[in-house]
């Protein structure tokens, strides 16, 4: 090729370049993507998410830009994602799942303009923080609802994988459940998945074949209240509200509100005060909420104590975790008055008294 | 365990074995025929998806059923042309077929993720037998799909073993040139068994969606496919032994469970990983012995055959 014609190329690339960068730098409002494990669904974790982003959209309007990126798995693909969107020129780069941590913590460090948000996660760089809602304390809430409603004083709970995380849930469902029956006991059945329909159902007929009345999962898809319904005994939403899989058999929804995060988080980056401080949420700032209550079977007093407490947690004044709290074994594990702190609670791997069998090591 | 836990945990190991049998059954045929078919699982999906899609508009399950028959053989089809007719590799083609079955069944699954079905489908227990303690309600109180698949055991072992049209297939598995040579169309042949595989996997997961999960959400079956096609090799290809292996596994799924429930200590990261041990070891035993590998496995499996060569 000639050199003319090579430099007459370099201008017309140029030209194509500038075209397509300079008006877009000057108009296009600051990008905002978010990068989702699953797809959106009708429930569950994405789904969740979802909504708060969609609480994102509605707030912002076109102040922002928003990406959204589904079915990224939790491996090195992800990296690439995370890459992707920051070359893209995005300004706040959103991970909503555990398993990007490592991935989306080594992009961050490459793109230090950017802002990088992580759920659930521990690990903490200036560009980099992390948030969590404490979906433990909706548990907690739905366990006096449990309380008040079983007849067998046995609860189920379908459990995913043996992690701080659902330890936590589990452990918060029986104090709940405890503070105002203490006669309840609860049954764990893990079934070693965040996502498996067949195990979920069969793990929740195991329970309510053992005599279990009122169920809670820590799981993602609707089975679990479904199967409820179909044996006629009670159990909750988590996540998202899923009251339509089981109508007369859903007694209120544990949810997650991401939403009221990312608003504050991003308002904070376009006011430029945002710092990576780990966020952890809960009622006082209704990041979570126990919602749609079956008022037609939760009763008049049952309906009372749930509010109460709510309000305490709203209050910030109390946390589920204030002793006294017993380990099964019978021994104090949090004295009375005392509250367990966050750093014990972000490893928590004991059951509190009256969860039924030992926790998987 | 008094007799009524006995009998749901008896009950709740034959349902989940079920989709596992409809898959698999199918899947042993295919691979008689000398085909191996990866993509059990995206075949599931498809008709898990069709069939709850079909039933949840239309309020007839039982249109959902044939309608996920025919996804499944859509699908098996697919597999057919490229693999049988266009002579593609196998292994690649069956892998794709998941792959593109996963997603495109979560495509055409999102409206349905919210809908829940208008009916129901259900048991149809026989008289006096369904009233045996404990395995009385598990085998005898099933819906009609329950009964076809236990049935179809029946007629597939017959069909392979005792019928000219069985002898038939198992030779063009075993080897096609000389089937070919004796004048047996083996193309068709093996068109027909990959299409009942995909009809049989489309139904398991129709079994899935509409009468056991009531529920259709994307990748639904969670791996079902996959342990269909290990339980075939755990079968040595003789369906009577899928058959137990179908049950083995529901009935460790339920155990499993019902130990946790209970309060044994059990290390149930483990026990997810059974089935796939079992096949492994299977594996181990029949490759010892050549004589058995030779007396079940169909000797042409997944090589591609060309009447031309």
């Amino acid at each position: 090729m000639h050199v003319q014609a090579l430099k007459k190329l370099a201008v017309v690339a140029a030209a194509l370049a500038g075209s397509a960068i300079l008006p877009a730098a000057a108009d296009t409002p600051p990008g905002v993507a978010f990068v989702y494990l699953g797809n959106p669904g009708d429930a569950g974790w994405t789904f969740a998410h979802e909504t708060g982003v969609k609480a994102v959209e509605a707030q912002f309007g076109d102040k922002v830009k928003v990406t959204r990126v589904e079915n990224v798995p939790e491996s090195a693909d992800s990296e690439r994602v995370f890459r992707d969107l920051a070359n893209k020129g995005n300004k706040v780069i959103v991970g909503t799942s555990f398993g990007y941590q490592d991935f989306e913590l080594k992009v961050a460090k490459d793109f230090p303009d950017v802002v990088f948000l992580h759920a659930t996660g521990y690990k903490k760089a200036a560009n980099f923080g992390t948030y969590d809602v404490r979906m433990y304390q909706g548990a907690y809430l739905a366990g006096i609802v449990a309380g008040y409603t079983t007849k067998s004083n046995v609860l189920g709970f379908v459990a995913s994988v043996p992690i701080p995380e659902v330890v936590r849930n589990i452990d918060a469902y029986t104090l709940g459940a405890q503070s105002v029956n203490p006669k309840v006991h609860t049954k764990v059945i893990w079934i070693n998945s965040w996502f498996d329909p067949g195990k979920e159902k069969q793990a929740a007929e195991t329970l309510i074949g053992q005599g279990a009345d009122v169920l809670l999962q820590n799981t993602d898809s609707s089975a679990t209240l479904e199967t409820a319904s179909e044996k006629h005994v009670y159990a909750f939403g988590w996540d998202s509200d899923m009251k339509k899989f089981g109508p007369n058999a859903h007694l209120g929804s544990v949810v997650g509100h991401w939403g009221v995060y990312y608003d504050a988080a991003i308002q904070q980056v376009l006011n430029k005060t945002w710092n990576s401080t780990p966020i952890w949420w809960g009622f006082p700032q209704h990041a979570v909420g126990l919602e749609d209550l079956n008022t037609g079977v939760i009763s008049a007093t049952a309906q009372q104590a749930v509010a109460a407490k709510r309000q305490a947690l709203e209050s910030g004044k109390w946390d589920v975790f204030t002793g006294p709290i017993k380990d099964q074994a019978g021994a104090d594990k949090v004295h009375a008055g005392q509250t367990l702190p966050d750093a014990d609670l972000q490893r928590l791997n004991w059951y509190v008294q009256g969860v039924d069998g030992a926790l998987p090591q | 365990m008094d007799v009524s836990q006995a009998s749901g945990l008896a009950s709740s190991a034959v349902i989940a074995a079920i989709p596992l049998m409809l898959a698999g059954l199918g899947e042993l045929v295919t691979e008689k025929s000398g085909v191996l078919n990866l993509g059990v699982e995206g075949m599931m999906l498809m008709g898990a998806v069709t069939g709850y899609a079909v039933a949840a508009t239309t309020g007839h399950p039982w249109l959902g059923f044939v309608a996920a028959i025919a996804a499944g053989i859509v699908m098996a089809l697919v597999f057919g042309f490229l693999t049988l007719t266009l002579q593609a590799n196998q292994v690649a083609t069956g892998l794709a077929l998941t792959i593109f079955g996963t997603g495109f069944s979560a495509y055409i699954g999102k409206p349905f993720t919210s809908a829940t079905l208008p009916v129901t489908v259900d048991a149809f227990p026989i008289p006096l037998l369904s009233k045996i303690p404990v395995l009385g309600q598990a085998l005898f109180s099933l819906t009609l799909i329950g009964y076809l698949s236990f049935a179809l055991f029946l007629v597939v072992g017959w069909f392979l073993y005792r019928s000219r049209a069985g002898l038939m297939l198992r030779s063009v598995g075993e080897s096609p040139t000389v089937a070919h040579a004796v004048g047996f169309p083996v193309l068709t042949i093996r068109y027909g068994a990959v299409m009942f595989g995909g009809a049989m996997a489309g139904l398991g997961g129709a079994y899935y969606s509409i009468i056991y999960l009531h529920l259709w959400q994307e990748q639904l079956t969670a791996g079902r496919g996959w342990i269909a096609l290990a339980l075939v090799v755990f079968a040595s290809w003789r369906p009577g032994r899928l058959m137990v292996g179908a049950l083995l596994f529901g009935a460790v799924m339920a155990l499993q469970f019902y130990a946790q429930a209970i309060g044994v200590p059990v290390p149930t990261q483990f026990l997810a990983t059974l089935p796939y041990l079992a096949t492994v070891l299977v594996l181990v035993l029949i490759s010892r012995n050549p004589n058995l590998i030779k007396l079940n496995a169909p000797a042409s499996l997944g090589k591609p055959f060309s009447s031309l060569a």
